[in-house]
């Protein structure tokens, strides 16, 4: 048994790509080693900004011998067969045995692969593992074709074993394998040797260098925390810059400075966003959440304890910060005196070459949201007033610089020219949902506007035939239709798409598509395919209720498939009811029901839809359905009128028994003709009333 | 290492990054004598990135962003500026271990302060330019841009240049300590008659500022972009042959100088606001095309590599 230690030691590799980096050399030797025949006990990869690095402990010194028997051409078979054998298995004719087949003699060859040591076999992988590794983007540098994430300036591969450790013989490139390393840049230059995982790692701390990047990150996290603690202060948590602020660092040093007063009036989302997005500091809030002071990281000790970095990142604050204020005075400005510069400055943005300019787009947007404004209950006025201003700020000089901030600054802007508190509140809104888990608005001003900015995107790219296949979706339009999805679904909202989709493509001037367009994204026969596209985004969402596909497209049926509440209410209630013992055998009654009907309609060629004649029943079994069915039709259809679909599955529920029981005792197909024909009239009623809520026919089994 | 003496202005900075890369066996190269946007565009970058000749050299290099201008009042934006630029090809191994030497001989003493590689990988647009490589961050500040050149005018480069571009006036600020660019001594402030930065730029930062902006005569520049754009083409068109010597001549440097007009066309149009969204992307691609043919040109020259055996 021997231990591997790898290190890749390269120009500084982005933080972003680290992590993922040193998994894929893990897999990648792994996998290489274990296919070529060793064994190991454990793999642990490390990465820091100049290395990727990884230990193997316990790998086997060689890989076992393997013998495989083949068999060869019959030896009264013509002399060029027996050539291409001995050239396929690399022997002659003496090394070959004889051996009885059915159909007589045969050659046979028994191929032995004497087992490799461990070195040569790493040498092999690790060869392969750098010239593929895959890199999200990969360079060449001086005069070499070798690529990788940066120039790759040394590579160390040591097998350690309890006599010693040895260096694998490798040579890429020029670049030749051996047993040194580097420590912190700056704090420790000069190379030295390690025998083992354990030195490899000990002599690296040494040297200023925490290999593991949990480590440095809890080093950083702990240490941040505590002397904001000390100063009575509390850290904004954020673990994506965390981890990049570790990939960032070989010797992570935290320091806290403060933000001038100059600047503490600005609003705390744009005092985080400069502060991260330029300089990735950490924002440190006191006990009222607003933010004071800000935490770096530096990559080493100095003499001075790091006063001239901090103060030296404390001037470059102070420059971003004082942009930052400089435009958020310009905004105010402009916010004050009604924000028209901003509006009209739209006119000059476009949106999308096809669907016009920015302005164009809010002028749909705020006729759709007013007209949307009843029905999620919101006033017409503020809706519409609303979407005019939602996307004003895309003008202001704060959004241009940290387009994250759109919305947010709106709502600001909006606050500050005196706008009603829900105009203010869609400008920050509209935009959401953005993805699945962020959350939805509810204030009525803030749901039209979303509602009506989505539809118009979606309209609009289906009238110039701009819609997502397959992966590609660049206007992310799957994003905005689950987004009406989710506020349709969350506020129980009564919406016609199809009357939306009419009043989105006369707003674009834009001729509805004709009727049974073939593009349709889900196989389904639909007369506008925009509304599949949103039944598929429905089916996606709904799968995290574990609501079958089978169960919503049972309930698209009838004329209110557009009304995506009252589609997912009875999908809802038919789910529940399938999980159920009476909805399981209910489907079977039904499904046995239809087929006899369908055979004995399309056998008679009639359609037995006259009614039943409860006088004709000659069994209990048959009374029984018909006592069932009188209460059970009522029931029905004041549930179904009343939207209370789980009191319609109830009222359902009921005829399961009798329906059992008559599939049981008795023969649909009598010898009396009138009383097969009342029979098949009675199946009639029992299909009709069981898909007066969804098609139970296409619930598959 | 230790304590390093600072320099005392702006132009210090300057002369101590050309002694430095001069000792470093740089050619130390004067800017260009045209508009450009930055010291990339400079031939003896763009050009000599391309092909299999070795190459080291380095240089100031004025450069105008029109539409970066601010009168001369924002404490760091300016439409004109400085950049220093070093080419190196092939990318020696060492070439980080250099340029930290550079920052030493500016008083930048990696002992005090945190020196850091970030990545920022670099593309030009207009010069169908791309390389990875790091903005160099010293206690939070970009500093420096490092860059190795994968590809310039759509042609892969082999071998690799490491390419550093300082932001001088950036640069000389942190290290003069000071907060306005228009206060930066730019020569020494003790000095019989001491300049600040702004003694010498600030009024052409105004003046410039309104030409940029709302004086440049729009028609006339769509018209320059226009020929520039034709000549570069019909430069190239020319046969490599030049009858009058005889000898193989083929104008790549002609030509690429008339695709650097048209570059800085674009710009000045930019900041005159007459180039809309849709517009820009076409814009940019015509002068991409332009770098593209000069590159393919320049490449069947003996600069570019070109022999007469070929």
């Amino acid at each position: 048994m021997s231990d591997l230690l790898i290190e890749l030691f390269s120009e500084e590799i982005p933080a972003r790509m680290q992590r993922r980096a040193a998994d894929d050399l893990r897999q990648r030797v792994t996998d290489g080693l274990v296919e070529a025949g060793l064994t190991y006990a454990g793999a642990v990869a490390h990465c820091t900004p100049r290395r990727l690095a990884l230990s193997v402990q316990g790998l086997t010194d060689v890989s076992p011998t393997t013998t495989e028997e083949r068999k060869g051409p019959r030896t009264d078979a013509p002399e060029k067969a027996l050539d291409g054998f001995l050239r396929s298995t690399g022997l002659t004719k003496d090394q070959l045995e004889v051996a009885d087949d059915k159909k007589g003699q045969v050659y046979l060859a028994r191929i032995t692969r004497p087992g490799r040591p461990a070195a040569e076999i790493v040498a092999e992988v690790l060869e392969t593992t750098i010239r593929n590794f895959p890199w999200p983007k990969s360079m060449r540098w001086g005069e070499g074709s070798l690529r990788w994430v940066r120039p790759l300036r040394s590579i160390l591969c040591i097998l350690t074993r309890e006599d010693g450790a040895s260096v694998v013989p490798l040579d890429i490139d020029g670049i030749v394998a051996g047993n040194t390393t580097e420590g912190h840049r700056f704090m420790s230059p000069g190379r030295f040797a390690v025998t083992s995982f354990d030195d490899y790692e000990a002599r690296l701390k040494r040297a200023h260098v925490i290999l593991s990047s949990e480590e440095r990150a809890d080093h950083i996290w702990q240490d941040a925390t505590n002397q904001a603690f000390a100063a009575g202060l509390e850290v904004v948590e954020d673990a994506g810059l965390l981890a990049e602020v570790a990939g960032l660092v070989e010797w992570p040093v935290v320091l806290m400075g403060k933000i001038g007063d100059a600047f503490l009036d600005l609003p705390p989302e744009v005092l985080q966003t400069s502060m991260k997005e330029h300089q990735k500091f950490f924002s440190v809030r006191d006990k009222t959440g607003k933010i004071v002071r800000f935490i770096t990281v530096a990559n080493r000790t100095t003499a001075d304890d790091g006063s001239t970095i901090l103060a030296g990142n404390n001037r470059v604050l102070s420059a971003r910060l004082s942009d930052a204020k400089f435009f958020w005075e310009n905004d105010l400005r402009v916010a004050r005196a009604g924000m028209e510069t901003w509006t009209d400055a739209l006119s000059n943005v476009t949106f999308h070459a096809k669907l016009g300019s920015q302005a164009e787009r809010i002028e749909r947007i705020a006729a759709l949201a007013r007209e949307l404004a009843p029905a999620v209950g919101a006033d017409p006025d503020l809706a519409e007033r609303a979407a005019r201003l939602a996307k004003a700020d895309l003008s202001s000089e704060m959004v241009f610089e940290f387009p994250e901030l759109q919305g947010l600054m709106g709502r600001y802007y909006a606050e500050a020219a005196g706008e009603d508190p829900a105009v203010a509140l869609a400008a920050q809104e509209h935009y959401s949902p953005l993805g699945p888990s962020d959350a939805v608005p509810t204030a009525p001003v803030s749901v039209a506007v979303a509602l009506a900015d989505k539809l118009d995107t979606l309209a609009g790219f289906w009238a110039i035939d701009e819609k997502p296949t397959g992966s590609k979706d660049p206007y992310a339009l799957r994003r905005a239709a689950l987004g009406v999805i989710r506020l349709v679904l969350e506020n129980e909202i009564d919406l016609n798409l199809l009357e939306a989709f009419d009043s989105c493509l006369k707003l674009h001037n834009a001729p509805r598509p004709e009727p049974n367009d073939s593009d349709d994204f889900t196989g389904m026969a639909a007369d506008f395919n925009l509304l599949s596209f949103f039944h598929d985004r429905l089916k996606q969402h709904l799968k995290s209720e574990d609501i079958r596909h089978d169960v919503i497209d049972a309930c698209l049926t009838g004329d209110r498939t557009d009304d995506l509440a009252n589609v997912t209410a009875r999908a809802r209630a038919l789910n529940s009811f399938l999980a159920t013992d009476n909805g399981e055998n209910l489907i079977q009654g039904y499904k046995r029901a239809k087929n006899i009907l369908d055979q004995a309609e399309a056998k008679d060629g009639v359609e037995y839809s006259y009614g039943a004649d409860p006088k004709l029943a000659e069994t209990e079994e048959e009374r029984a359905i018909f006592a069932a069915l009188a209460p059970a039709r009522p029931a029905i259809e004041a549930a179904l009128a009343a939207e209370n679909y789980p009191a319609a599955m109830t009222a359902l529920a009921a005829l399961r028994a009798p329906i059992d029981a008559f599939f049981e005792a008795v023969q649909v197909n009598a010898d009396s003709e009138i009383v097969r024909r009342n029979r098949l009239n009675l199946l009639s009623e029992i299909v009709r009333l069981c898909t007066r809520i969804a098609d139970l026919g296409r619930i598959g089994s | 290492m230790g304590i390093t003496d600072t320099p005392r202005s702006f132009q210090e900075i300057i002369l101590r990054l050309q002694s430095y890369w001069a000792t470093k066996g740089c050619a130390v190269l004067q800017p260009y004598d045209m508009e450009v946007g930055a010291g990339t565009f400079h031939p003896a970058t763009t050009l000599r990135a391309l092909g299999p000749n070795a190459w080291a050299a380095a240089y100031v290099q004025p450069s105008r962003r029109p539409t970066d201008g601010r009168y001369g009042e924002n404490p760091n934006r300016l439409q004109h500026y400085y950049q220093y630029q070093v080419l190196i090809k092939p990318s020696p191994p060492d070439l980080q271990e250099l340029y930290l030497g550079s920052l030493q001989a500016i008083g930048i003493d990696a002992e005090l302060h945190d020196i850091r590689f970030v990545e920022d990988d670099w593309e030009s647009p207009t010069l169908g330019a791309w390389g990875l490589g790091w903005e160099v961050w010293c206690d939070g500040m970009e500093v420096s841009q490092f860059t190795y050149f994968q590809q310039v005018g759509g042609h892969d480069c082999h071998p690799v240049s490491g390419e550093l571009t300082y932001g001088l006036e950036r640069l000389a600020m942190y290290v003069l300590g000071a907060d306005h660019v228009m206060d930066m001594p730019f020569n020494d402030p003790s000095a019989p008659i001491p300049l600040t930065y702004g003694d010498v730029f600030r009024q052409t930062e105004e003046e410039y500022a309104r030409w940029n902006f709302d004086t440049a005569d729009t028609a006339v520049l769509l018209r320059h972009f226009e020929e520039a754009e034709a000549h570069c083409s019909e430069i190239l068109s020319k046969p490599a042959e030049d009858p009058k010597t005889g000898k193989r001549i083929v104008m790549a440097h002609p030509a690429y100088d008339q695709c650097i007009k048209a570059s800085h066309i674009f710009n000045l149009l930019d900041a005159r606001g007459v180039i809309s969204v849709t517009e820009r992307q076409a814009y940019i691609g015509r002068v991409r095309a332009l770098a593209k043919a000069c590159a393919d040109a320049f490449l069947t020259t003996r600069a570019g590599g070109w022999t007469d055996a070929a």
